[in-house]
């Protein structure tokens, strides 16, 4: 089976309803999409096909249609996306398992709606979870990256 | 000096060794350091001037010993280190270092003294510096927990930098010939006079023939040119690019990837499995029989998961009553001398009090810790050696545990600690070191990462203890003048400890936390009695353990009294508070709000709570509204007193998360059992609280007490009651039970 990730083309030989998320961690070693409840209540293995979120947890691979980006195809350190500098700048992480799944929820937000509302942002930012309750500051840090991009 | 009789049922943490360790060995060798584990395999030219800092030709190394679960510690570790050590954090690299008794917790004792933490009198002091000098001889714990990591390393890791940035400077006098007081050091270097530099990594060779310059006097937290502002979180970069490596994204070569099945009745039997179908599915390696359970192990956690479900399995019966109903009415029957925990805190007369009464009954059931991180472990067995690859937050009993699994002597066992992705409490259990190390030690030379389901982790978590309290308060000419708290509860210190191997002798103190020291000194009468049972469902540390609950059911109480009494619910307070720290949280709190009493207008009310725990005053108001689809959070603002702030972005951070979490498990969480089983099996079923439920939350530090504290836990005990106290001023109705969506509406 083969899979476009980050603009690199893999082959897997796997059984087509592994979800996405599983194809991503233990066969490719892509970590950054994280395991967090498996029945798409956290948000945490949220990535983007075509640019929109999907959560890879329930995405079958043999239904996969389009391209993969990962947190990690979305910036790096050196090359950071807008969500990623304003996450930095507002120290949104705490323990930061979520984050990967809040910066592609909230980048595709974006591209959607470049200059959300704080009630947009909670209604598409509510399927992600963060138990060290980092709202305030993914508020905060989406604003920022609206106006950055906005400039941009 | 007391005795060391009172000292004993004082104690509850550890109670045999202050009994069994604390004379013999005297506070000589008590005080003395232990051997600094760098120095172990040091390589030529390279130097370690402690546990904490190691500089050899190529760079300087500093080591953040503490676990970080995502309260910052590993940054602020470094930070302190750095600022008397003139470098700067992006010059360094940072490990967790090995689990090293060096490394043991010095402050985490404290809280077992048996004085309440804001008491700093003389004997107090005594008491707490003898407990640690006891602990460090008995039982050297390497631990984070307890909101204790800052209070441990604020002196010891500044002293860490300033004993090698003075040798440093000691190494390049000798080497230039330059007296010492003509030096200074800055962005890791000496600099001469002439402005020459000498980097420390080229003065490490000569630094290392030096003995340590010590006794070196701190700087003054005013001239901190790192610590006390907003810094940048050395994780920060890594967590928003999904680059840092969590336990369980640990990849090496042939590795396996695991799960595993245990009695979802806790404790229970395995009588019998079948898992001939399991074996024959995609990817599957082979099953392998462990303690209470199976694991399968397999090419991708996936399929392992997916295996794991097919296996049939016969389970013994819990060792606790079955069905929750029978938790509550088990507790409702344990008020009485032969359950009693403490007598706490006793002050004038309740009974003898005057004053017209009130009074109710309060519940705070199990919840789960359900961090983001599943519980995980990669382990590697092999004859001569061991390596673990997890997040812990107590690494060398996780490393004597696989020791005494693998028959693998301790010094072998090699415990790789990892950013964790949560805890709240749950990374302070062994039972996953267990199972991983079972397996391991099966498949001898293979390294098998084994990770828990979502579901299997809400099926053993060991939960917050369950609590009901029962509380009278009496009222007279406005004022409160009389509370009576008495509170029921499994004991959490025994079942934790217990599964640690720790028979602990002595009232568990956990059970009376955050009410009996509640320094409201100007209230007349007050007695706290706490009743403690073991025969419930095994339970954990839960983010602020006892003071939780306790809080919660003493400020309700408190409030219903205010109430009664026809007072207001912050002036009452403050007048009842003997403790000057305490009034200073209660009245920023007020003028960050403007308050002007609990009722706003129609529909709206304001809800104070006070809480005391781990050392920490903290006050919180929160305010709602009673919109036609349920309550909706508005607003909460908090006041707290840590002594020293060494991040004010980090501490806001961890103030308004404390605050999410307070507030989201108080609305919607609990953990009930049926048939001997948690019935919430995942988070859809206690969820927290989302971002569309979050108000702003605002939050000032305060910097007078005269201790420094941790801030992990401190936010969330007022976060409940402070809820609670302004839906009863928004709606007229007083709920007493947690989650308080069994008794109203949420938006």
């Amino acid at each position: 089976m083969r899979l476009t990730v980050n603009g690199t083309e893999h082959e897997v030989d796997v059984e087509p309803d592994m979800p996405l998320l599983w194809v991503l961690r233990d066969e490719l070693n892509i970590t950054g999409p994280k395991y967090g409840c498996g029945i798409a209540q956290c948000g945490a293995c949220t990535v983007h096909v075509d640019g929109f979120a999907v959560r890879s947890c329930q995405l079958a691979i043999g239904d996969l249609v389009g391209e993969v980006t990962t947190i990690e195809g979305l910036g790096t350190p050196d090359n950071l996306h807008a969500v990623q500098q304003a996450w930095i700048e507002h120290q949104v992480a705490q323990c930061g398992y979520c984050q990967s799944g809040q910066i592609m929820q909230a980048a595709d937000l974006l591209a959607a709606n470049p200059q959300p509302s704080d009630a947009d942002i909670d209604a598409v930012m509510g399927g992600n979870l963060c138990r060290c309750g980092t709202y305030p500051r993914i508020r905060a840090a989406i604003h920022s990256a609206a106006a950055r991009l906005q400039e941009a | 000096m007391a005795s060391l009789g009172k000292i004993a049922r004082r104690t509850f943490l550890i109670g045999s060794a202050a009994v069994a360790g604390g004379v013999a060995f005297g506070v000589y060798a008590a005080r003395q350091p232990f051997p600094n584990p760098n120095l172990d395999d040091l390589g030529d030219g390279a130097v370690s001037f402690n546990p904490w800092v190691v500089i050899d030709n190529e760079r300087v190394t500093l080591v953040a010993p503490h676990a970080d679960k995502g309260q910052g510690i590993f940054s602020a570790q470094a930070a302190l280190i750095a600022e008397e050590l003139d470098i700067d954090l992006d010059q360094v690299e940072i490990s967790f270092g090995e689990p090293d008794r060096a490394y043991f917790n010095t402050a985490i004792t404290e809280a077992a003294a048996g004085f309440p933490m804001y008491d700093m009198s003389p004997t107090a002091e005594r008491v707490r510096g003898f407990l640690g000098g006891v602990a460090k001889l008995a039982f050297p714990m390497m631990a984070t927990g307890g909101s204790s990591a800052i209070p441990d390393v604020y002196d010891k890791l500044r002293q860490a930098g300033a004993t090698a940035r003075e040798t440093l400077k000691l190494a390049a006098s000798q080497e230039s010939g330059v007296p010492v007081a003509e030096l200074r050091t800055e962005r890791g270097a000496v600099i001469l006079p002439d402005g020459t530099e000498m980097p420390y990594t080229a003065l490490a060779a000569t630094a290392a023939r030096i003995e340590p310059v010590m006794g070196v006097v701190l700087r003054d937290p005013a001239d901190w040119r790192l610590a006390g502002r907003p810094m940048e979180r050395v994780d920060i970069v890594r967590k928003s690019t999904g680059t840092l490596t969590y336990g369980i994204d640990f990849r090496t070569e042939d590795m396996r990837f695991a799960t595993i099945k245990v009695n979802p009745r806790q404790g229970g039997a395995l009588n019998g499995y079948d898992a001939t179908e399991a074996e024959a599915m995609p990817g599957v390696e082979r099953t392998v029989e462990i303690t209470g359970g199976v694991a399968v192990v397999a090419n991708n956690t996936w399929r392992a998961f997916r295996a794991a479900n097919a296996i049939q399995f016969d389970w013994g019966d819990a060792p606790y009553p079955a069905e929750q109903e029978a938790h509550w009415d088990h507790l409702a029957g344990i008020f009485d001398d032969e359950h009693l925990n403490a007598e706490a805190r006793v002050e004038g007369d309740v009974d003898a009090a005057e004053g017209e009464e009130i009074s109710g009954e309060y519940r705070s059931p199990y919840i789960a810790h359900a961090p983001l991180e599943p519980l995980n472990a990669t382990v590697l067995v092999t004859d001569t050696r061991v390596d673990i690859w997890t997040g812990h937050q107590i690494q060398m009993f996780a490393e004597q545990i696989v020791s005494e699994i693998t028959g693998v002597d301790q010094e072998n066992v090699h415990l790789h600690n990892h950013f964790i992705g949560g805890s709240f409490g749950h990374r302070l259990e062994f039972e996953f070191i267990r199972q991983a190390a079972e397996i391991a030690n099966q498949m001898r030379g293979v390294p098998i990462q084994m990770t828990y389901s979502r579901e299997e982790d809400f099926a053993h978590d060991f939960p917050r203890h369950i609590t009901m309290g029962r509380g009278v308060a009496k009222v007279l000419n406005g004022q409160v003048n009389s509370l009576d708290v008495q509170i029921a509860g499994q004991s959490v210190m025994r079942s934790q400890m217990g599964r640690m191997g720790f028979n602990l002798p002595g009232p568990d103190t956990q059970l009376h936390e955050g009410a009996w020291d509640a320094p409201m000194f100007n209230l007349p009468n007050l007695r706290v009695r706490s009743y403690r049972t073991e025969a419930l469902a095994p339970v954990s540390s839960w983010r602020a353990v006892g003071a939780g609950p306790n809080v919660f059911i003493y400020e309700t109480l408190l409030d219903e009294a205010i109430h009664a009494a026809g007072a207001d619910p912050l002036e009452e307070r403050i007048r009842l508070m003997g403790h000057d720290v305490s009034v200073g949280v209660l009245e920023a709190v007020g003028e960050m709000c403007g308050w002007s009493g609990p009722n706003i207008g129609e529909g709206r009310g304001r809800g104070v709570a006070y809480g005391f725990s781990f050392g920490v005053a903290v006050a919180t108001i929160v305010e709602v509204t009673h919109t036609d689809a349920g309550i909706r959070l508005d607003h909460v603002w908090m006041a707290a007193d840590v002594g020293q702030v060494i991040d004010p972005v980090n501490l806001e951070n961890l103030a308004q998360g404390g605050v999410v979490f307070g507030l989201g498990h108080a609305i919607n969480c609990e953990i009930t059992y049926s048939d001997g089983m948690a019935q919430q099996t995942n988070y859809h079923a206690h969820e927290g609280m989302r971002i569309w439920q979050c108000p702003p939350i605002e939050f000032r530090a305060l910097e007078t007490n005269p201790k420094i504290r941790g801030f992990g836990e401190p936010p969330i005990p007022p976060s409940a009651p402070a809820l609670g106290n302004a839906i009863f001023a928004a709606t007229g109705q007083r709920i007493r039970e947690m989650p308080f969506n069994k008794h109203i509406d949420f938006v």
